[in-house]
C-alpha cells in the first residue's frame, strides 16, 4: 500500500505540467504558409505557437467573419481551469498521503481518477462547444461568405481531435505536452489503484478498521 | 557445346556491363559522362549551398545570387536610388545618399567584402565601395539593408577598396586617382610630385559595425589599383598594387605603361595605428559625409565631418615599403596562409608572386634598391617567391580554394587558369565567355575558402544569350572545382557589371536573417503603433498623415482639407507582423517613387498636390485577395479653401 500511495502522490503532480505546457495545439498549414501558423491552448489562455501567430490567424479569420481569438479575460474558463487543476492536484496528493498513512483505502485513488475524468470530459465538451460557436457564429458582413455544396453557409470549426480541411488550410488539432503529462499522471493513479487492489488482502481489514475508526 | 556458347555469351555480357560501369564512374572530362546539369540544378523548393553577393558596378548596388543555381534573390540598393523600394526617395533614406557634394543619386560599386573574425567569414556585414564619389557602405547581413555610408575625403576613384582586415578591425579604401591633397586650383601638368594618393583606414565598431575614418596615409601620387589584407603571419600588413608610377597625367594608357615595373605597396598598418594612438599624424581640414541608418527609427541621418587625421609615411619608419612588380599590376591577392602576395601584371603573361617571409628578411637585412619619395624599394629578386608562367594573357585577379591551389582570371585570353601555390605549375585552364574580370570562390579572400565553385564574371557578353539590342547584362560562368579539373556547369547573366563578388555558405547566413521588423520596436517619430492613433495634422502648409496599413486597407483612407500648395507627408506604418507581407504606397502624379513598407516598418513619402480634385492612392504590392480594394482618396481643394482637415475609415 505504501508503494501504491507513493504513486498516488506522484500521479496528480504530473498535472502541474499544465501550468507550463499547452493542453492542446491547433496548427494551420497552407501553401503560402510553409511554416504553419499555430495556437497553443493553455489552461489559462491561448498563446502563439510561433511569435505573432495569433495576430496572423486573426488577420486571416477576419476575411470569413470570425471573431478575434479570445484573450484570457474574455472567457471564464481561463481563470477557472487553473483553480480546478490546482484543486485536483492538492486533492490527489492528500488522498495519496492519507493512503500512505493508511487513513484511506485504495478505492479513493480510483475515486480521484473518476472525478478527474468527469472534469476532463466536461472540459473537452466546453472546449468543443466554444470551437463550434467560434467557427459558426460569423459576422454577417464578412468579406467572404461561402456555401457548402448543399447551399448551407460554410462554417469553420476546427476539429477537436485530428485533421480537417478548411478552405486553403489544413488544420491539425491534437493534444499537446500538458495533456500528455495529465494523461500519464491519471494513468499513474490507475496504477496506484491497481497496486492497492492487488495487495488488498493483508491490508484490507486494517484499512477498513482505520476508516471505520476515523 | 551449346552450353559453352551460352556461358561465353553470358561472360561477354558481364564484361560489357562491367566496362560500361567503369566508363560511367571514370573521369569527368568526357562530355558524355559529365553531369553538369545535375551539379548546377537546385530542385524547386530546395535551397542553394552558397550566397553570392555580386557588386552591381554602374548600377551602384549589390545583387544577391544563389550558388550553384545562379538564381538571383535580391538587389540591395546601396549607392543608387531604387524606386522599387523607395530607397533614396523616401524621406528616411534620402540622407543615405548625401555627400559633401550634396545629394549624389548614383555610384559605381565595385568590391564587396564580408566581415571576418580570425580570418574566417562571420557573416555579420558586407562592405562595398563607391568608386566615383568615394564612399564605403556597410550592409547588414540580417536585414540585407544598407545601414551606413561614409564618404572618403582626399580620394578619387575609390578603387583599391573595400577590403577588410582579418578581424574586421578596418575596412580599407585606397585612391585610384591621385589628386591634390588638399584639393586646390593648380595646373594639371604639375601633377608629378604634387598630387598625392590617400590610403584610408576606416575602423569598424565590433558591436554595431559603425564606421570611423581613423587615419589616411598620404602616399606618393601613383594610382593605387587594388589591395588585400595580410592574414595569418602577415596580419597587420596591407598590400596595394600601383600603376602609373610614371605619374603621367595625360594619355595614360601609353604614358603610364612605360615603366617595366610598378610597385606593390606593403603597408604595416599596425605600426601606423600605433603611431596614431600615440598622438602621431596631422589633423587636416576636410569635408565628408557620414550617413547612418537606424533599424529602429527606420531613418537615416547624415552629418558632415570636418577633419581627417593624415599620416606622412616618412614619419613612421618601417611602415611602408615598395615591392617592384612587373607591368602595371592590377589584382593584389594574398593566399589563405598569408605567405604569398600575388601581383597580377595585367600587361603581362606572367604572375608575380612575392613571399612575405622573404619580404620581412629583406627589410631586416635592409636590402634596398633605392627609394621613391623617401619610401624604401625592396629588391625584386629578394622578395620574389616565384613566377607563374601561365601561357595566358592579361592576368587580373586570383582567388584560392584552400587546398593549395590558386585560380587566376586572364582578361585578354578569356580564361581561368588553375595553378599550384609553391610549385607555380599550371594545372588546368578553362575558357570563359568572354574577357573575364573578377572571379570568386566563396571565402576565397579569407583564411578559410570553401573551394567548391568558382564564378567567373565577364566583361563581354556578345552571343551568350538571346540578343536584346546593343545593351546587355554581363555574363558569368560557374565552374565546379571540387575535382582535379575545373568543370563548367552553368552560365547566367548578371545585373549591372559585377566587378567582384563575395560568397558565403548559406548556413552561416540563412538562420539569422530577419523576417519582419517588430512593430513594438518601431521608434520612428511618425509611426502609428495603433490604428486608433492614425490621424492627419496640419502644420502651416505641411500636412502630416499618420497612416497605418494592414490587409487590406489604409487607416485612414478618406482625407479631406488638403489644399493646392500644401506639402503632404504620408508617414506609413505597416502593421503586419507576418513574413513577406509588405504593403506599397503610390499617389497619382507624385513626383517621386513608390514606397514598399516592410512589416513593422515606417516610411514617408512626400506629395505636393498641384491640382484641385479627388486623387486616389493605392497599395502597389499585391498583399491579399483584397489587394485591389486597398486604396483611398485625398480631396484637394484650391489654395484659397478653408475646408478643415478631416479623415475617416469605413464611415
Amino acid at each position: 500500500m505504501k508503494k501504491a500511495s507513493l504513486i498516488m502522490i506522484i500521479g496528480p503532480l504530473f498535472l502541474l505540467g499544465l501550468y507550463a505546457f499547452p493542453l492542446w495545439n491547433i496548427v494551420l498549414g497552407a501553401p503560402q504558409y510553409p511554416e504553419p501558423l499555430g495556437m497553443n491552448i493553455h489552461i489559462d489562455g491561448i498563446r502563439d505557437m510561433n511569435e505573432f501567430d495569433l495576430q496572423n490567424i486573426d488577420g486571416l479569420n477576419h476575411y470569413i467573419g470570425m471573431r478575434t481569438l479570445p484573450k484570457p479575460e474574455d472567457m471564464w474558463e481561463f481563470s477557472t481551469f487553473p483553480l480546478v487543476i490546482g484543486g485536483m492536484v492538492v486533492l490527489g496528493v492528500i488522498i495519496g498521503l492519507l493512503g500512505y498513512f493508511n487513513k484511506v483505502s485504495y478505492k479513493w485513488f480510483f475515486g480521484w481518477f473518476i472525478l478527474m475524468s468527469i472534469l476532463g470530459v466536461l472540459g473537452m465538451y466546453d472546449f468543443n462547444a466554444w470551437m463550434v460557436d467560434y467557427g459558426t457564429n460569423l459576422d454577417p458582413n464578412a468579406i467572404m461568405k461561402l456555401s457548402n455544396p448543399d447551399g448551407t453557409p460554410m462554417t469553420y470549426s476546427p476539429p477537436l481531435f485530428g485533421k480537417a480541411n478548411m478552405l486553403n488550410f489544413k488544420v491539425t488539432s491534437l493534444p499537446s505536452t500538458g495533456a500528455w503529462l495529465m494523461f500519464v499522471g491519471m494513468m499513474l493513479t490507475v496504477v496506484a489503484f491497481f497496486l492497492g487492489w492487488k495487495n488488498r488482502t493483508p491490508t484490507k481489514t486494517k484499512d477498513l478498521t482505520n476508516l471505520a475508526g476515523s | 557445346m551449346k552450353k559453352y556458347k551460352f556461358i561465353v555469351t553470358l561472360l561477354g555480357i558481364t564484361a560489357l556491363l562491367a566496362s560500361c560501369g567503369n566508363q560511367g564512374n571514370g573521369s569527368s572530362n568526357g562530355a558524355l559522362s559529365s553531369s553538369a546539369a545535375e551539379k548546377a540544378y537546385v530542385a524547386p523548393g530546395e535551397h542553394d549551398e552558397f550566397y553570392a553577393f555580386m557588386s552591381g558596378g554602374y548600377s551602384g548596388n549589390i545583387t544577391v545570387y544563389g550558388l550553384p543555381s545562379g538564381r538571383m534573390f535580391k538587389e540591395i540598393p546601396v549607392f543608387s536610388q531604387f524606386p522599387t523600394s523607395g530607397y533614396g526617395y523616401s524621406e528616411e533614406t534620402k540622407p543615405m545618399l548625401e555627400t559633401s557634394f550634396g545629394f549624389v543619386p548614383w555610384d559605381d560599386s565595385h568590391h564587396p567584402d564580408i566581415s571576418q573574425t580570425n580570418g574566417e567569414l562571420d557573416g555579420r556585414w558586407i562592405f562595398i565601395n563607391g568608386n566615383n564619389t568615394p564612399r564605403i557602405a556597410r550592409i547588414s547581413l540580417s536585414t540585407f539593408e544598407t545601414e551606413e555610408i561614409i564618404e572618403i575625403p582626399n580620394s578619387a576613384g575609390n578603387h583599391s577598396s573595400s577590403f577588410i582586415t582579418e578581424n574586421t578591425e578596418y575596412v580599407v579604401a585606397g585612391t585610384r586617382f591621385s589628386v591634390p591633397v588638399p584639393q586646390r586650383d593648380m595646373p594639371i601638368n604639375e601633377y608629378k610630385g604634387n598630387f598625392k594618393g590617400a590610403l584610408s583606414f576606416i575602423s569598424v565598431d565590433p558591436e554595431h559595425g559603425h564606421l570611423d575614418l581613423k587615419f589616411q596615409l598620404i602616399m606618393p601620387g601613383f594610382n593605387y589599383d587594388l589591395s588585400h589584407p595580410g592574414r595569418g603571419k602577415s596580419h597587420g600588413w596591407f598590400f596595394f598594387t600601383t600603376y602609373n608610377t610614371e605619374e603621367a597625367n595625360s594619355l595614360m594608357e601609353v604614358n603610364s605603361s612605360q615603366n617595366d615595373k610598378d610597385f606593390i605597396a606593403a603597408i604595416n598598418w599596425k605600426k601606423v595605428e600605433e603611431y596614431v594612438k600615440n598622438g602621431g599624424g596631422t589633423l587636416m581640414p576636410a569635408e565628408y559625409a557620414h550617413n547612418v541608418y537606424d533599424e529602429h527609427t527606420h531613418t537615416a541621418t547624415s552629418t558632415i565631418r570636418k577633419e581627417v587625421l593624415t599620416v606622412n609615411p616618412l614619419d613612421v619608419p618601417g611602415a611602408v615599403y615598395f615591392l617592384p612588380t612587373p607591368k602595371s599590376p592590377h589584382g593584389c591577392d594574398v593566399d589563405p596562409s598569408g605567405q604569398y602576395i600575388i601581383g597580377n601584371g595585367k600587361l603581362s603573361a606572367d604572375l608575380t608572386v612575392h613571399s612575405f617571409d622573404k619580404m620581412i628578411a629583406a627589410i631586416e637585412g635592409k636590402k634596398f634598391d633605392g627609394e621613391a619619395y623617401g619610401i624604401p624599394i625592396l629588391k625584386f629578386e629578394d622578395v620574389l617567391a616565384g613566377v607563374v608562367k601561365s601561357g595566358g594573357l592579361g592576368p587580373l585577379h586570383t582567388e584560392f580554394d584552400g587546398k593549395g591551389n590558386a585560380y587566376t582570371t586572364f582578361f585578354i585570353s578569356s580564361e581561368v587558369v588553375k595553378w599550384k601555390l609553391g610549385t607555380w605549375e599550371v594545372l588546368d585552364r578553362q575558357p570563359t565567355f568572354y574577357s573575364v574580370g573578377h572571379l570568386m570562390i566563396p571565402g576565397g579572400n579569407s583564411a578559410k575558402p570553401f573551394g567548391k565553385y568558382v564564378v567567373a564574371m565577364n566583361k563581354i557578353t556578345k552571343d551568350r544569350y538571346l540578343p536584346v539590342g546593343p545593351e546587355m547584362e554581363h555574363s558569368a560562368q560557374i565552374y565546379d572545382i571540387s575535382g582535379d579539373k575545373m568543370e563548367l556547369i552553368y552560365d547566367f547573366p548578371t545585373h549591372g557589371e559585377p566587378h567582384y563578388a563575395a560568397g558565403i555558405p548559406a548556413d552561416l547566413l540563412a538562420p539569422k536573417t530577419k523576417k519582419i521588423y517588430r512593430l513594438t520596436e518601431n521608434k520612428h517619430p511618425y509611426a502609428v503603433l495603433n490604428p486608433a492613433d492614425a490621424r492627419v495634422e496640419r502644420d502651416g502648409n505641411e500636412v502630416h498623415i499618420y497612416m497605418s496599413t494592414i490587409r487590406s486597407h489604409f487607416t485612414p483612407d478618406n482625407i479631406e482639407g488638403v489644399k493646392v500648395g500644401d506639402k503632404v507627408y504620408f508617414h506609413i506604418t505597416n502593421h503586419e507582423q507576418d513574413f513577406d507581407v509588405p504593403h506599397g504606397f503610390a499617389m497619382i502624379g507624385q513626383n517621386t517613387s513608390e514606397l514598399l513598407v516592410m512589416p513593422g516598418q515606417t516610411k514617408t513619402s512626400v506629395w505636393e498636390p498641384k491640382k484641385p480634385g479627388v486623387w486616389p492612392f493605392y497599395c502597389t504590392d499585391f498583399c491579399s485577395a483584397l489587394h485591389q480594394e486597398m486604396q483611398g482618396y485625398v480631396r484637394v481643394s484650391p489654395a484659397s479653401s478653408d475646408l478643415p482637415i478631416s479623415f475617416s475609415l469605413g464611415d
